[in-house]
């Protein structure tokens, strides 16, 4: 069953009419990650932002995109409000600039708790408490006194899958989460990732460009290149036998980095898993 | 070969805090080591481990607290012994070149120095646009015309112009396209056999570290965890470096 359906997804550019996305269509199966990869500049983050309504005044947006048998165009700027967050739940790049700069993290997340549940102050920190140290982050309430940037960026990432965990949203879309960080945190971070889809059992749009941490969690693969999806499939399919040639020559100078790298581990060893 | 960079006993800490603040953060503790010439020295790392900081030493563009760090024999905080043997690639290539400048300007600014004439200077930059794979067109651009891997690739020009015999790159390719990456690597690999160049690589990412280096050093907190030769990389000692690779997301 398909949860989240796009058709001909159109954005434009409403001064110049310059075309950024066009004509894209895809389905989100229930329960499913699909992974959205491509250069910079090839529309994939304006695709995840236009489903959730987000891109700035300047862009205009035309298509369907049906979310639980409603269509979001159609939605007013209200009723969009009330689906952010607990039903369409989106993660940043950069948590630095996700949270608010001028009050400490444990501000942001009551506020938007406080949307969405009726906890009183202590439940909403007893939530809290136990849903960042399940992405074990250590000291959660030392955590939700600090200002954004007193933390790193796999930290602020951890607190957002942290939220997510709370709010329990149906579609998660994670715009180039794991892109900033280094291979410690980025490792910590996506097997963050792969809990939440078990305990939640969410479907995912997983926006990146880099084809290791696709590879662990998609399910399925949509490639895109200059605002169109030129190919679609399994992530099977797409990282070994992809039918176009610009697929290809993505997948191979991952390879191309991988196979050296396999070559000087010894194809085994302690990188084997 | 001959020691290029001979880094011995070399501390560095920063005021924590306030101006009057006399609490001090240790971000580099005991680092020595040394660096052959036209050799290819990852230096790999957490954030916030120290490798920039480790970078900008390097550079002299800061000074250590104590130790020394020599450039053929010379301390690297003289001016006059820096140039012309070290330059440098940053990260934000956004800020990397004066957006007043066109491409050729940005790349004849660091021959100003040179005797060389006008005419002679001009056929230089052409030949090296042409040898990081851009061609004429690009002299007169400005940088916010070009991507990301396209400013990237002048200010590799750049570096090489000054014909020094090492260049550090920090985290150079790291805000690159996993494809533009491979292609700025390629053309690292060409430019260090056509001019015998040696790179200091300061990255988080091993996999690229492991494509381009002969030896990667580990620092891990400020301190140096284990240098090791990239052929013997699977047979790392320290815990510390083998969880680093167990953790690697290939």
């Amino acid at each position: 069953m398909n949860l989240l359906e796009v058709r001909n997804l159109r954005v434009w550019d409403g001064r110049g009419g310059s075309v950024l996305v066009s004509d894209s269509s895809f389905q989100l199966k229930k329960g499913s990650c699909l992974a959205i990869i491509g250069e910079s500049g090839s529309g994939k983050s304006l695709t995840c932002r236009a489903i959730m309504r987000l891109n700035g005044r300047g862009l205009l947006q035309s298509g369907e995109i049906r979310f639980k048998g409603v269509d979001l165009n159609e939605l007013d700027e209200r009723e969009m409000r009330s689906r952010r967050g607990k039903q369409l739940y989106m993660i940043l790049q950069n948590g630095m600039r996700a949270f608010d700069p001028s009050s400490v993290i444990g501000v942001h997340l009551r506020e938007t708790l406080a949307r969405h549940y009726r906890w009183n102050k202590n439940e909403t920190t007893e939530k809290l408490r136990q849903a960042m140290q399940s992405v074990r982050l250590q000291d959660p309430i030392g955590i939700l006194n600090k200002y954004p940037h007193q933390l790193s960026g796999g930290m602020l990432q951890r607190v957002m899958i942290a939220l997510a965990l709370l709010l329990e949203p149906d579609v998660i879309l994670a715009d180039e989460p794991t892109t900033a960080l280094d291979t410690v945190s980025k490792f910590e971070v996506v097997e963050q990732f792969i809990q939440l889809r078990e305990r939640t059992g969410c479907s995912m749009i997983f926006v990146s460009h880099e084809l290791g941490v696709v590879r662990k969690l998609a399910d399925e693969v949509m490639v895109m290149r200059a605002g169109s999806v030129i190919e679609s499939g399994t992530a099977a399919a797409i990282f070994s036998n992809a039918r176009h040639d610009y697929t290809r020559y993505l997948t191979s100078s991952q390879r191309k980095l991988n196979d050296r790298f396999q070559e000087l581990m010894g194809g085994a060893g302690i990188a084997d898993r | 070969m001959p020691e290029l960079l001979t880094v011995e006993g070399v501390y560095k800490t920063y005021r924590k805090g306030g101006m009057f603040s006399r609490e001090r953060q240790q971000i580099l503790r005991d680092i020595s080591f040394e660096y052959k010439e036209g050799e290819c020295l990852g230096i790999i790392g957490e954030s916030g481990s120290g490798k920039s900081t480790l970078g900008r030493l390097l550079l002299g563009i800061e000074k250590p607290d104590r130790g020394t760090i020599l450039l053929q024999g010379e301390s690297v905080e003289k001016r006059g012994g820096r140039r012309g043997r070290i330059s440098a690639v940053f990260q934000d290539y956004t800020s990397s070149i004066n957006p007043y400048f066109t491409v050729e300007q940005a790349i004849l600014e660091p021959l100003t120095l040179q005797p060389d004439g006008m005419e002679a200077k001009r056929d230089k930059v052409g030949r090296l646009l042409r040898q990081v794979g851009l061609d004429s067109s690009f002299r007169s651009k400005y940088p916010h015309e070009l991507s990301g891997g396209q400013i990237q690739r002048v200010c590799i020009a750049r570096a090489v112009a000054t014909e020094s015999p090492c260049i550090l790159l920090d985290e150079a390719i790291s805000s690159l396209d996993g494809s533009v990456q491979m292609q700025v690597l390629e053309l690292l690999k060409e430019l260090k056999d056509s001019f015998r160049l040696g790179y200091l690589f300061i990255t988080h990412d091993i996999q690229s570290a492991a494509y381009l280096c002969d030896r990667v050093l580990i620092l891990r907190s400020g301190q140096i965890e284990e240098i090791v030769d990239i052929k013997e990389l699977k047979n790392v000692q320290s815990p510390y470096a083998q969880k680093l690779l167990r953790m690697m997301i290939t």
